[in-house]
C-alpha cells in the first residue's frame, strides 16, 4: 500500500500497442481508468482485470496490472473465482452490450445478485464492433446492419434496469465523453464493497458512429442528461429550468415555476432505500426523457467472499483444526486383526 | 438359532433388495452392508435408483435397488446376479427377476401383490401365481401386516407403521445369514433419537423379522458367509464419490494450497459438491455456479489466483465445459476436471453407468488441444487418483480430466484407511519474482511455466485466450509461432508419461491373449481372468488407469501378446485410441447397457477367444 501512493498513470499503461480504431471511445475509458487507478491506493500487484470476449475485451492487455482476457461471455464467472480465491485482490471486469448482456447474460445476473466484490465496467455501444456490425442486445429495433439489412426485430434491454432488476448493490451510469464524470464514476465503483455495476455510454466510430450524440453532445447534454448528485434535485436544462416530476404512477418532466421546493419534484438519493425509485430512473431513456448519468444505487450489503469466509472461519472454531485422520475416520470403521 | 434347519457355510453370497424408492432399500441395503463389513467380508456394493425422486408408487420406474456382494474372500464386483433377491412390491419384481440367478431364493412381501399394484406394474396375471417364478425358491411373507403388528404397541399411524417394514425384511435376512443385528439396532436407536415412537417401531420390527425367519422355519437352509482374510487394519466403506472428494482434500492439505471446487449439480456427480461442501473447516471454497460454464470458468479463475482449482460434473457438463477447458489448455492453468460419466448421449440415462465419454475427453474440443486423461478403476483408488490428478496438474501446469462414472461413485467397498503420514506431499511452487519475468518460459524438464499468482509485485501479466508469443506470453498471429507453441503444449503432456507408472501385466504373463479395459471394469475384468487362470486357462490382462498419455511401456506390452481383447463399456473408445496410435489388431469386447461389464459374459467372450 505504501508504494501505491507514488504510482503515477503511466505506471498502469502496459508495453502493448493499443489497438483500437483511432477515435474509438475506448480510448477515453483507458485513459481514465489509468488515471484512476493511481488514487485508489491499492498496490499494482494486487489488481486483476478480467474481461470476455470484443473491442473492449481486449482492455486486460493494456493495463499494467494482472490480467486475464477469457472467453466469450464468462468474464463475471472468472472474475468470480478470482475473487473468492483471493479476496484481497481489487477486481475489475471489462465487458460490452454485446460479451455482458448476450452471450453472457446469464453470468451478469448471477453475479449481480451474489454480490462478489468486482467492479464491472459495460461498453455500450449498442452494437457488436468485432464481429463487424450486427446488432447487439442494446441496438434500437429497426437498426439495419449486415445481420439484418431489413432492420433488426428485437427490443432492446436497458442494461441498467437489467442490473436493478439481479438486485445489483451498486448500479451506475457514465459516459466516455467526459473524462471527470468517468473519474468519478469509476472511484465511486471502487469504494463500494459489493458488485459494481457500470454502464458506459461509448461511441463505435466505424459500426455505430455518434450514436450517443443527440444525448451527449456538449451542445445538447444540457437538455438531454441529468447528472444524478445525492441531495440534489433532478432538474435539467442550460438554466436547470426543467424538472422531473413523480405523479404518483410514473416520472414527467416540466418546466419549474418561479416556486421554492415545488410538490413532486425529485431530489436523487442513491441511497434510498426504496427499490422503485432507482427503476424509475432507470425508465428514463431519450427521447421522452433526459438520460440519467451518475450513480443511480448504493446499498449496502455483505459480499459474496466476506460470507464465505466467514463460513469457513466459523466451522473452524466449531470442529477445530481438522486433520486428513480424523476426515478418513470420520463414520463407521472397523479393525481386521 | 437352535434349529434344526442346516446352516451351510458359502463362501461368498450376493443380495439384491428392491421395492419403491420410497421404501428405504438403500438404507436397508447399507446396514445389511456395515454389519458385514464388520463381521470381516469383503464387501462390494452397488445401488441402482430411479433418477425421479419419486416416481409414482408402485411402478417400475419408481424402483430402486441395492445390490451387495459380501465374502470370505477377496472380491472385486458387486456381482452379475443376485442369489437372493427381496422384492417389495410387483413393480420390484418386474425390474429385477430377470437378474436372479436360476434357483436363487426369492423373499416376496406378498401383501404388496394386491390388484391395484399389479395393474400399476402392469402385470395382467399375478406373476406369484402364474408360473413366473417357478424357476426360483420362493419365499412368500405378508411383510406389510407382520409389521402392523409387531409395532403396534407403539402406536403409529398406519402410514408411519408401513415405513418400518423395511427393517422387517432386513431381519429375516439377517436371520437367514446368521448377522448380528446390534449394530443396526445401535444405528436406530442413534438415528431416531428425536423420536423415540419411531425408534421403538424400526427395533421391534426388526427384531420381529428375524424372529419369524427364526420361528416359522420358512428356510430350510440358513448360510454363513465366514470372515475374508483382508490385510490388518482399520476400514471403512467407501463410495468413489467419497473417495474422490477425500482425494482431493488431501491433496490441498498435501501441497498446503486451498482447494476451490466450482460444479453445478448433476447427477451422478452432485454428491462430490455435497461431500466437499461439507468441509469448509479444511478451507474448501465450494462455488455452487449457475450452471456448468460458469463453474469451470470460476475454477480457472481461482486456479489463476492461486488455488488447487477443480470443476466436476458428467457428460452433458463437460460438453458445456469444453471451450472454457481451452482456455485452461492455452493458459497452461492447472485444473481438474472431475467427470463422473454416466450413460449417454444428451441425457441419456442418468443414474446408469458407461464409459462412453473418453473420446469426448480426449478430443471433444477446438483445435489441436491436448490434456491429460486418467480413470481410477475402483471405488478406493478414486482417492489416490484425486490427489494425483493435482500433482500432474500443477507438476506439468496442464488440466488433467479425471473420468469416473455412476459405477465408481455409488458403488462401496471396504477401504483400508491409510495413515496421512504415509501420503507423499508434492511441492507446488508459486514462482518468485525476477527479472525480467516473461510468462511463458519454461521449466526444461516438464516444459510446465511458472505459476504467476497475482498479489506477487513484479509478476503482474496478462494471459488469455488469444494464441501467446513463445517466453513473452503477448497476443501473436506469427504462423511459425503457433506451430511452436501448438507443439508445445501436446510434447508438455506427453512428457507426463515419464511421471506415471507402466503399465502392469496381471494374470498368466505367458499367455497369448491379453485383455484390455480401463477405468471402472477393473473389477470385472480382474475377476474373469483370475478364475479362468484358476480353471487352467492362459489369458493375462493389463488395466489402463491413464488414457492420455499412455504409459512408456504400452506398446511393448500389447505387442507381447498374439490377441489383445480390449474391453469397455462403450462401442470401442479405447479400442479406437489403441488401433489409431499403434496399428495392432485387437478384438474388441462391448457392453452397451448403462451397466457393469458382467464376469460371465467376460468369462464366456475370453474362452471363445483363447
Amino acid at each position: 500500500m505504501t508504494e501505491s501512493t507514488t504510482l503515477k498513470k503511466k505506471d498502469f499503461q502496459s508495453d502493448q500497442i493499443v489497438r483500437w480504431c483511432p477515435g474509438c471511445g475506448d480510448y477515453a475509458i483507458l485513459s481514465a481508468i489509468q488515471s484512476v487507478m493511481p488514487d485508489l491506493g491499492v498496490a499494482k500487484e494486487n489488481i486483476v482485470f478480467v474481461s470476455g470476449i470484443g473491442c473492449s475485451s481486449r482492455f486486460p492487455y493494456y493495463m499494467d496490472t494482472f490480467g486475464f482476457h477469457t472467453i466469450h461471455g464468462r468474464a463475471p464467472a472468472l472474475a468470480t473465482g478470482v475473487k473468492l480465491a483471493n479476496p484481497d485482490l481489487s477486481v475489475w471486469m471489462i465487458t460490452g452490450d454485446g460479451d455482458g448482456l448476450s452471450i453472457g447474460g446469464n453470468h451478469l445476473i448471477h453475479i449481480l445478485r451474489r454480490n462478489v466484490d468486482i467492479n464491472i465496467l459495460l461498453f455500450n455501444n449498442k452494437v457488436y464492433g468485432l464481429t463487424k456490425g450486427q446488432y447487439s442486445p442494446t441496438s434500437d429495433q429497426g437498426m439495419k446492419t449486415k445481420s439484418s439489412p431489413d432492420g433488426s426485430l428485437e427490443y432492446p434491454i436497458n442494461p441498467i434496469r437489467i442490473a436493478l432488476a439481479s438486485e445489483a448493490s451498486f448500479v451506475a451510469r457514465t459516459y466516455d465523453t467526459n473524462i471527470k464524470h468517468m473519474n468519478e464514476t469509476f472511484k465511486a465503483a471502487a469504494e463500494h464493497k459489493g458488485t459494481s455495476f457500470v454502464e458506459i455510454l461509448q461511441n463505435c466510430v466505424i459500426f455505430n458512429k455518434d450514436i450517443f450524440n443527440e444525448v451527449y453532445d456538449k451542445d445538447v447534454r444540457q437538455d438531454h442528461m441529468i447528472h444524478l448528485e445525492d441531495g440534489e434535485p433532478l432538474v435539467f436544462g442550460s438554466e436547470k429550468k426543467q424538472g422531473v416530476f413523480f405523479d404518483g404512477v410514473s416520472m414527467v418532466t416540466r418546466a419549474l415555476e418561479e416556486e421554492n421546493s415545488p410538490a413532486g419534484l425529485m431530489v436523487h438519493d442513491s441511497r434510498k432505500h426504496a427499490p422503485f425509485y432507482p427503476n424509475l430512473l432507470a425508465s428514463m431513456e431519450f427521447p421522452q426523457f433526459p438520460v440519467p448519468v451518475g450513480v443511480f444505487k448504493r446499498v449496502e450489503r455483505p459480499t459474496y467472499e466476506s460470507m464465505l469466509c466467514k463460513q469457513i472461519d466459523v466451522a473452524k472454531q466449531k470442529k477445530g483444526t481438522p486433520t486428513l485422520d480424523s476426515l478418513f475416520q470420520a463414520g463407521e470403521t472397523w479393525n481386521i486383526v | 438359532m437352535t434349529k434344526t434347519i442346516d446352516r451351510t457355510v458359502l463362501e461368498n453370497a450376493i443380495i439384491r433388495f428392491c421395492g419403491d424408492s420410497g421404501d428405504g432399500m438403500q438404507l436397508t441395503g447399507s446396514q445389511f452392508t456395515t454389519t458385514s463389513a464388520n463381521l470381516g467380508n469383503d464387501i462390494a456394493t452397488f445401488p441402482d435408483f430411479p433418477a425421479e425422486i419419486r416416481a409414482p408408487a408402485g411402478t417400475v420406474p419408481g424402483v430402486s435397488g441395492f445390490q451387495i456382494h459380501f465374502s470370505s474372500r477377496d472380491i472385486h464386483t458387486p456381482g452379475d446376479q443376485p442369489s437372493v433377491l427381496v422384492a417389495m412390491n410387483p413393480a420390484a419384481l418386474k425390474a429385477n427377476l430377470s437378474d436372479l440367478e436360476q434357483g436363487g431364493l426369492l423373499i416376496v412381501n406378498t401383501d404388496a401383490f394386491s390388484k391395484v399394484n399389479l395393474k400399476k406394474a402392469e402385470y395382467e396375471s399375478n406373476p406369484l401365481e402364474d408360473g413366473s417364478v417357478e424357476r426360483f425358491r420362493v419365499i412368500r411373507i405378508p411383510i406389510t401386516e407382520l409389521t402392523h403388528r409387531a409395532v403396534a404397541e407403539t402406536g403409529l399411524a398406519k402410514k408411519e407403521a408401513d415405513r418400518c417394514k423395511n427393517f422387517f425384511a432386513l431381519g429375516i435376512v439377517y436371520y437367514l445369514f446368521d448377522r448380528d443385528m446390534n449394530l443396526t439396532l445401535e444405528w436406530i436407536e442413534k438415528k431416531f433419537k428425536k423420536r423415540a415412537d419411531i425408534a421403538a417401531a424400526n427395533r421391534l420390527s426388526l427384531i420381529a423379522g428375524y424372529n419369524y425367519a427364526d420361528t416359522t422355519e420358512i428356510f430350510t437352509t440358513s448360510y454363513s458367509v465366514p470372515a475374508a482374510a483382508l490385510p490388518k487394519g482399520k476400514y471403512r466403506s467407501i463410495t468413489g464419490n467419497q473417495a474422490i472428494a477425500m482425494g482431493f482434500v488431501a491433496a490441498s492439505k498435501l501441497s498446503d494450497r486451498t482447494l476451490f471446487y466450482g460444479s453445478y449439480p448433476i447427477t451422478p456427480a452432485s454428491d462430490v459438491l455435497h461431500e466437499l461442501a461439507a468441509l469448509r473447516h479444511f478451507g474448501v471454497k465450494t462455488f455452487q455456479a449457475e450452471d456448468e460454464i460458469a463453474a469451470v470458468c470460476a475454477a480457472i479463475g481461482a486456479s489463476f489466483a492461486g488455488c488447487l482449482a477443480l470443476t466436476g460434473t458428467s457428460g452433458p457438463g463437460i460438453c458445456l465445459k469444453s471451450e472454457a477447458i481451452n482456455l485452461a489448455i492455452m493458459t497452461e492453468l492447472p485444473l481438474v476436471i472431475l467427470n463422473v460419466q454416466r450413460a449417454g448421449p444428451s441425457t441419456g440415462m442418468p443414474t446408469k453407468t458407461e464409459q462412453s465419454d473418453l473420446l469426448q475427453a480426449m478430443y471433444g474440443r477446438n483445435g489441436d488441444s491436448p490434456l491429460v486423461v486418467m480413470a481410477p478403476a475402483t471405488p478406493s483408488e478414486c482417492f489416490h487418483y484425486g490427489i494425483e490428478a493435482f500433482r500432474i496438474a500443477t507438476k506439468f501446469m496442464v488440466p488433467v480430466i479425471l473420468l469416473s462414472d455412476g459405477f465408481l461413485a455409488n458403488g462401496a467397498e471396504p477401504w483400508a484407511i491409510p495413515s496421512s503420514d504415509s501420503l507423499p506431499t508434492f511441492n507446488v511452487q508459486n514462482i518468485a519474482a525476477h527479472a525480467p519475468y516473461q510468462p511463458f518460459e519454461r521449466d526444461p524438464e516438464t516444459l510446465a511455466r511458472g505459476w504467476a499468482v497475482p498479489g506477487t509485485a513484479g509478476l503482474e501479466h496478462r494471459i488469455g485466450g488469444l494464441e501467446k508469443a513463445d517466453i513473452t506470453g503477448n497476443v501473436s498471429y506469427d504462423p511459425i509461432n503457433h506451430e511452436k507453441m501448438t507443439y508445445y503444449r501436446a510434447e508438455k503432456v506427453a512428457r507426463v508419461a515419464h511421471d506415471i507408472p507402466q503399465l502392469e501385466v496381471y494374470g498368466d504373463q505367458d499367455a497369448d491373449t491379453l485383455v484390455v479395459g480401463w477405468g471402472s471394469t477393473y473389477g470385472s475384468l480382474l475377476t474373469a481372468i483370475n478364475a479362468l487362470n484358476s480353471n487352467g486357462k492362459s489369458v493375462a490382462g493389463a488395466h489402463f488407469r491413464y488414457l492420455n498419455p499412455f504409459p512408456v511401456n504400452t506398446e511393448a506390452v500389447l505387442r507381447q501378446y498374439k490377441r489383445v481383447i480390449v474391453a469397455e463399456i462403450n462401442t470401442g473408445q479405447l479400442d479406437f485410441m489403441i488401433k489409431g496410435k499403434y496399428n495392432i489388431a485387437t478384438t474388441p469386447f462391448q457392453c452397451v447397457q448403462g451397466k457393469p461389464l458382467y464376469v460371465s459374459d467376460l468369462d464366456k467372450f475370453i474362452r471363445l477367444h483363447l
